[in-house]
């Protein structure tokens, strides 16, 4: 048998530490489709359960055939982008995890800023004439449809 | 001692790998939550009363149902009983002769549906038939036993019989069974009285034979579980069967109409002699009437608001005023603050409770005057129509909101009606 100085015994230990983290992040990471997050898909958003309705609600609306989730909730630059689904991100699943969160939820003024950016980004030749500046004020079921 | 750094890294080490596992632990935990709706723990039957029992397999949705045990106070209305007479003296006038001289209380949540019914002076002092029970109690069972297997043979026999006798055949206030069917757990709708009348009603709109358990739509069932007891109704005939005027329709005159064809009158009034009618809580009818029921909201949209309780989304079933949970009920719907919600709410309420104390004095002081002296059959009639229509808004469990406009325009005519009717007598003296 070798005998190890705590030196090495230190770092046997915490190697082994570092590699069950590793693993366990990774399969949780995994299990809870953390991948699914980098992609376009409406679907992902559901996964996180509070959304099922926005995304049910979605497909019953006009916009479901020419727009996804990111396309409205998300800039278009890549940092910006991801940048938004980080923030968001870390924000949802920290208030879920906690079940403290209001309900039903709202959209906060800075992601109102970014979904009115992106009605702009399609829309700007017509709504260029528009004194309201809150699209969705108006036009409030473009985006979601009839929840039930 | 000292401990070293390698201590404090690994220590890190085993903290990290507990918050992780904690976070797969709970991940798993609302996927679950997601796909397993419900756990059948125990079979329930057409026999299965115990809201207990229900309460095994659908542990969340039972919860709710016992805190309508809970009293909170609205402004106008809530479940915190109060003495309706004592608030407003001048119902005592308006009842004179009538139970409801006796006691009338703010009514409590579901889970007291039965005990305040076991309670109130009006069936202690007064006698009353078993039909009361067809909506105090959890009574399909008995309406099954009573009748031989046949729950509509049952339902006239219990109708028939005195309270106290008829109340022995029932333990449960409203539970589960009353709006569930436990297969399928589908919305339902069992009481006969109501099956009757939304076939009679449906009929003067041209549709034959109309079964709601059968033809209605999802969002109907939400109303109608609620319109099978939060109605208007009389008992008919001898044997007392509990029935639901709507034969020409739900609103107030169409209902006035029906009773005026079959000369019905709940009483002749104490002080007057007239023969008045008596209004029951017509929540159903009214809302039928308001905006919100003409946009396709029901009446678990607000009073059941969806409530999520970790993945899963549940209908509340402590089922209250939604004024107790704006942010449920109308923010769904409504994208403004809750405060905003409730002052809307509240202005409603405001005026309309201006409204109908003018029309509760205008009124009395047609008592007083059909009681000096001058009182004729015309005029008499006049207190009938007024006194309808005041009471079919004050005996209406929403100080108004249900429908606004509808119940300013009702309280409008009673005005006139009892205005009319003064002008009667001292054309006569």
């Amino acid at each position: 048998m070798v005998r190890m100085t705590g030196r090495e015994g230190g770092r046997a230990v915490l190697s082994a530490l570092v590699g069950a983290a590793l693993g366990l992040g990774v399969y949780t990471f995994v299990y809870a489709k953390g991948y699914s997050y980098f992609s376009n898909d409406p679907a992902a958003c559901a996964n996180c359960h509070v959304m099922r309705e926005y995304f049910d609600s979605w497909q019953r609306a006009s916009h479901h055939g020419s727009a996804v989730c990111n396309d409205c909730h998300t800039p278009h630059a890549l940092a910006g982008k991801y940048l938004t689904k980080a923030e968001n991100g870390w924000n949802h699943s920290l208030r879920f995890t906690l079940q403290d969160f209001p309900d039903p939820i709202r959209i906060r003024p800075a992601n109102a800023g970014k979904l009115r950016a992106n009605c702009l980004r399609c829309h700007l030749d017509m709504a260029a004439q528009m004194p309201e500046e809150d699209c969705v004020r108006c036009h409030a079921g473009v985006g979601h449809g009839p929840r039930r | 001692m000292k401990l070293s750094r390698w201590t404090y890294l690994e220590l890190a080490g085993i903290v990290l790998i507990g918050v992780v596992v904690l976070l797969l632990i709970n991940i798993n935990q609302r996927k679950r939550e997601a796909r397993d709706v419900f756990v059948e723990v125990v079979k329930l039957t057409e026999d299965t009363v115990e809201p207990a029992e229900w309460g095994k397999n659908f542990p969340r949705e039972y919860d709710g149902f016992k805190r309508t045990r809970e009293m909170q106070a609205t402004k106008y209305g809530g479940s915190v009983p109060f003495s309706h007479l004592d608030k407003d003296p001048r119902l005592k006038r308006i009842f004179a002769g009538y139970a409801f001289e006796l006691e009338y209380n703010k009514a409590r949540g579901h889970a007291w549906s039965l005990q305040d019914q076991d309670n109130t002076r009006r069936t202690k002092e007064r006698p009353q038939p078993g039909s009361c029970l067809q909506c105090h109690a959890s009574i399909l069972p008995a309406y099954r036993k009573a009748g031989g297997g046949d729950v509509l043979k049952g339902f006239e026999i219990v109708s028939a019989m005195p309270f106290r006798e008829a109340r022995k055949l029932v333990d449960h206030a409203i539970a589960c069974l009353d709006c569930h069917d436990p297969k399928t757990m589908q919305l339902r709708v069992t009481r006969p009285a109501f099956l009757y009348a939304v076939k009679a009603l449906k009929k003067s709109q041209g549709v034959e034979n109309y079964d709601p358990n059968t033809m209605a739509s999802r969002q109907e069932m939400r109303t109608y579980v609620c319109g099978q007891c939060h109605v208007e109704y009389y008992f008919a005939g001898e044997r007392k069967i509990v029935t639901y005027p709507w034969a020409q329709g739900l609103k107030m005159e169409q209902i006035e109409a029906y009773y005026d064809r079959i000369s019905f009158s709940d009483w002749k009034h104490g002080e007057t002699g007239a023969p008045v009618l008596k209004a029951q809580h017509p929540e159903f009818e009214t809302y039928s009437q308001g905006i919100h029921a003409r946009s396709g909201v029901s009446c678990a949209d607000c009073h059941m608001p969806y409530l999520r309780q970790g993945a899963m989304k549940i209908s509340d079933h402590n089922v209250r005023s939604p004024l107790l949970d704006i942010e449920r009920s109308c923010l769904t719907c409504h994208p403004f603050p809750a405060s905003e919600m409730k002052a809307r709410v509240e202005a409603i309420q405001d005026r309309h409770a201006a409204l109908l104390s003018r029309a509760e004095d205008a009124l009395v002081a047609l008592i007083d005057d059909l009681k000096a002296g001058g009182a004729t059959e015309a005029a008499l009639q006049l207190q009938r129509k007024a006194q309808w229509r005041v009471d079919f808004v004050n005996a209406e469990n929403s100080m108004g909101f249900h429908a606004p406009q509808e119940s300013a325009r009702i309280l409008a005519e009673a005005i006139d009606y009892a205005r009319q009717g003064q002008i009667a007598v001292l054309r006569k003296r």
